[in-house]
């Protein structure tokens, strides 16, 4: 049998730690600048490696733009240099870039972590990991969020 | 009673619809014959296991006309490719004799001329002779798979909600489905029919909104012919944003393309030597996604209602197009061996209606199903001068008619009537009934909405629908066609960005540009907004022909296409 989400819930041990305080407050609305500011605060100015380990999940186009599910996880073994510190996930169009910080620990098990987000309208959707070793990863995807209704 | 067309065309060699294999040109039949039963049936059995498609019947359990698109623009890296490639070019493409059957069958040119050649195609009952015969051919070889957007499209599937289309389709025995336009019946009703179905309604893409997880399960493995068969379900992703998300509250969609892929390898961990996907991602996307995705041998596509005589080949992926509203069943023959699929013989078989001998059970089916409302399908409401017909990137007439009578009945400056792309066709000099106005309209939320929108809010709906047919990215595409517009012109560049790619907005009573600051009347239907108030789009279509009984349409030339 498949454990579903539900019953993992009751099981789960090592879930992620919330740290919702990851980001300072950025200009109203924000844009292609404002979201490189707030990246640049979560590398300490290295440039992340946009291939690789992170994946981002999110819709191509949003059901509901006020509630929009992302997942994000790396491939890590979650102990020594090859830990995930934190996962940072940045809305590009939003009046306020940073979303969320999720932290891990080695207890965590693995590095992943799901949320919903509003956006305001379509944009860019970036996740970062910051690895123990002090390497980045990144990985970006667009979502839509459309009027929609006229098609089929 | 049925009486038999004959075929015959004069100085054109007739060719069956059958691929001959790998990227093979059409075969052809002796030229100057009479097409028989035996010409659409005849297929030289090949390998172990035998697949039959059918999808986006759209509820027509009678023989329709069907006109393809003449318009079927693609952009991106599908620019040029089939299924865009109308007319002539198509013809070309498939080495097709212009008025030939293939031609009236998959192409618009020349349509009513033809179509009163060569008569109507589908009908439930000549499917079911196809599929019979198949099946005698193939028993325990064979696959019958659904692709979806079967129960919704007409008076009685609307009527009984589903329950005319459900008991037609059980009698066929097929495996599996998929679906789309089944969601328009609302959570409650797809959940009951669900329980009593006899096979699996597959959708690996489809979550429980509220926990994010699969809600449906997502492949079912069959043994066909000694090969461990797995057919993945795969719904239209966007069901949510192109039909009203309040009508399945619990459910989320989306391409999911890494959980087709986690869903592939699962199946191929259980054993699976041939990966099918019962897709109704339309054509784009699962050309797309074959690209992307290894593993899937035959993606079995609906929803874009391209009927291709030949699959597109991405990989070692074949993708198949069956085209709707019951015109074409897909017959594909694979060969595997090892877990391999080492060869293929594919027929786009047409359902020429007065070729195929209904299949008696079935038309007394059919007509149990349809007694009950016999005299409401058949009442008379007006008479058409005009050829009507739906498909098209911009227009079709008969949406040009629906537009008339929401400016006219409405009494609204600018009329929208949704890109939708099932609706039957209807030949100059037809009576247009209860049927065939259903036909072009029948669904749970029909709504006929008067509301005032500024310039700026019409031209966002133009370009918010433009992207979604025209995006580069075949994931950001939900597979219509463009919103139908009456009472105002605009400029149309398919190739621009979202945004900047309409212009020109006029509205056509005063010859003036539309103002983004003016307030504007507008009428339409089919919002996909909960509580959306008005008189249901056959009312007012019905009140307009009372009006005007004889329907003389003038060719629409208020979408200029520019790029």
């Amino acid at each position: 049998m498949k454990i579903n989400r539900r019953q993992a819930l009751g099981l789960s041990a090592g879930a992620a730690v919330f740290a919702a305080a990851g980001f300072r407050a950025a200009p109203a609305v924000a844009d292609a600048a404002a979201t490189e500011v707030a990246i640049k605060e979560f590398t300490g100015g290295i440039i992340p490696a946009e291939a690789g380990k992170l994946t981002l999940k999110t819709p191509e186009i949003a059901e509901n733009g006020n509630t929009v599910p992302v997942s994000v996880s790396v491939e890590s073994a979650m102990s020594g240099d090859d830990m995930v510190e934190s996962i940072a996930i940045l809305a590009e169009g939003n009046p306020n870039p940073g979303v969320v910080v999720f932290s891990f620990t080695p207890m965590s098990g693995a590095a992943a972590a799901t949320t919903r987000m509003r956006l305001a309208k379509t944009q860019n959707v970036i996740a970062i990991a910051k690895m123990a070793d002090g390497t980045f990863y990144m990985d970006k995807k667009e979502v839509k969020v459309t009027i929609g209704g006229c098609g089929g | 009673m049925f009486s038999r067309r004959e075929f015959l065309m004069a100085g054109a060699a007739l060719s069956a619809i059958a691929g001959s294999g790998l990227a093979g040109k059409w075969s052809r039949a002796a030229a100057q014959q009479a097409l028989t039963e035996n010409d659409l049936l005849d297929f030289e059995s090949f390998g172990n296991v035998t697949l039959v498609h059918l999808t986006d019947l759209h509820a027509q359990l009678m023989p329709v006309y069907f006109r393809e698109p003449s318009i079927n623009i693609g952009v991106g890296e599908a620019a040029g490719l089939p299924p865009h490639v109308t007319g002539v070019d198509f013809l070309k493409l498939y080495n097709i004799e212009p008025g030939s059957p293939e031609a009236y069958a998959l192409t618009s040119d020349d349509f009513v001329s033809l179509a009163r050649t060569y008569g109507r195609m589908g009908g439930f009952d000549r499917i079911a002779t196809v599929i019979k015969h198949i099946r005698a051919e193939r028993a325990d070889n064979m696959l019958l798979l659904d692709g979806g957007d079967t129960w919704q499209g007409s008076y009685t599937s609307l009527q009984t909600k589903a329950q005319d289309m459900v008991e037609a389709m059980n009698s066929l025995a097929p495996d599996a489905m998929t679906g789309h336009w089944e969601f328009t019946y609302g959570a409650e009703r797809v959940q009951e029919i669900m329980d009593a179905l006899p096979f699996p309604f597959l959708g690996g893409n489809i979550y429980d909104a509220v926990w994010n997880e699969p809600a449906f399960e997502a492949y079912r493995l069959f043994e066909r012919g000694g090969v461990k068969v797995a057919v993945l379900g795969q719904a239209f992703p966007y069901t949510p944003i192109a039909n009203p998300s309040w009508m399945i509250p619990n459910w989320s969609f989306g391409i999911r393309e890494e959980d087709v892929a986690a869903n592939v390898e699962a199946a191929r961990a259980e054993g699976a030597e041939l990966v099918v996907l019962l897709s109704h991602n339309g054509v784009d996307v699962d050309r797309k996604l074959a690209s992307r995705v290894t593993g899937i041998d035959v993606i079995l596509s609906g929803h874009t209602h391209d009927a291709l005589p030949e699959p597109v080949i991405v990989g070692k992926t074949l993708v198949i197009a069956s085209g709707s509203h019951g015109k074409f069943v897909t017959r594909l023959d694979v060969d595997v061996q090892g877990g391999e699929m080492k060869g293929f013989r594919h027929r786009l078989i047409p359902i020429f209606s007065d070729v195929i001998t209904p299949d008696a059970e079935t038309t007394a089916l059919v007509s149990r199903l349809r007694a009950p409302y016999e005299a409401e399908l058949k009442r008379e409401l007006a008479t058409t001068e005009t050829l009507l017909y739906r498909r098209g990137n911009f227009n079709g007439t008969f949406d040009d008619l629906f537009c008339q009578a929401l400016l006219e009945v409405r009494e609204a400056d600018i009329a929208l009537s949704p890109g939708f792309r099932w609706g039957a066709s209807l030949l100059p000099g037809q009576t247009i009934t209860v049927e065939d106005l259903h036909n072009a309209c029948a669904m749970t939320y029909p709504a006929a909405y008067r509301s005032t929108m500024n310039g700026e809010t019409i031209k966002a709906i133009l370009e918010d629908v433009a992207d979604n047919l025209f995006n580069k990215d075949p994931y950001y595409q939900q597979g219509g066609d463009m919103v139908r517009v009456g009472g105002m012109a605009y400029t149309i560049d398919p190739q621009a960005e979202m945004g900047s790619r309409i212009s020109g907005m006029t509205l056509l009573r005063t010859g003036e540009p539309v103002d983004p600051a003016k307030d504007y009347v507008v009428a339409g239907w089919a919002s996909v907004n909960e509580g959306t108030e008005g008189p249901p789009i056959w009312e007012v279509v019905e009140e307009y022909l009372s009006h005007n009984p004889v329907v003389r349409l003038e060719d629409n030339r208020s979408v200029r296409i520019a790029g």
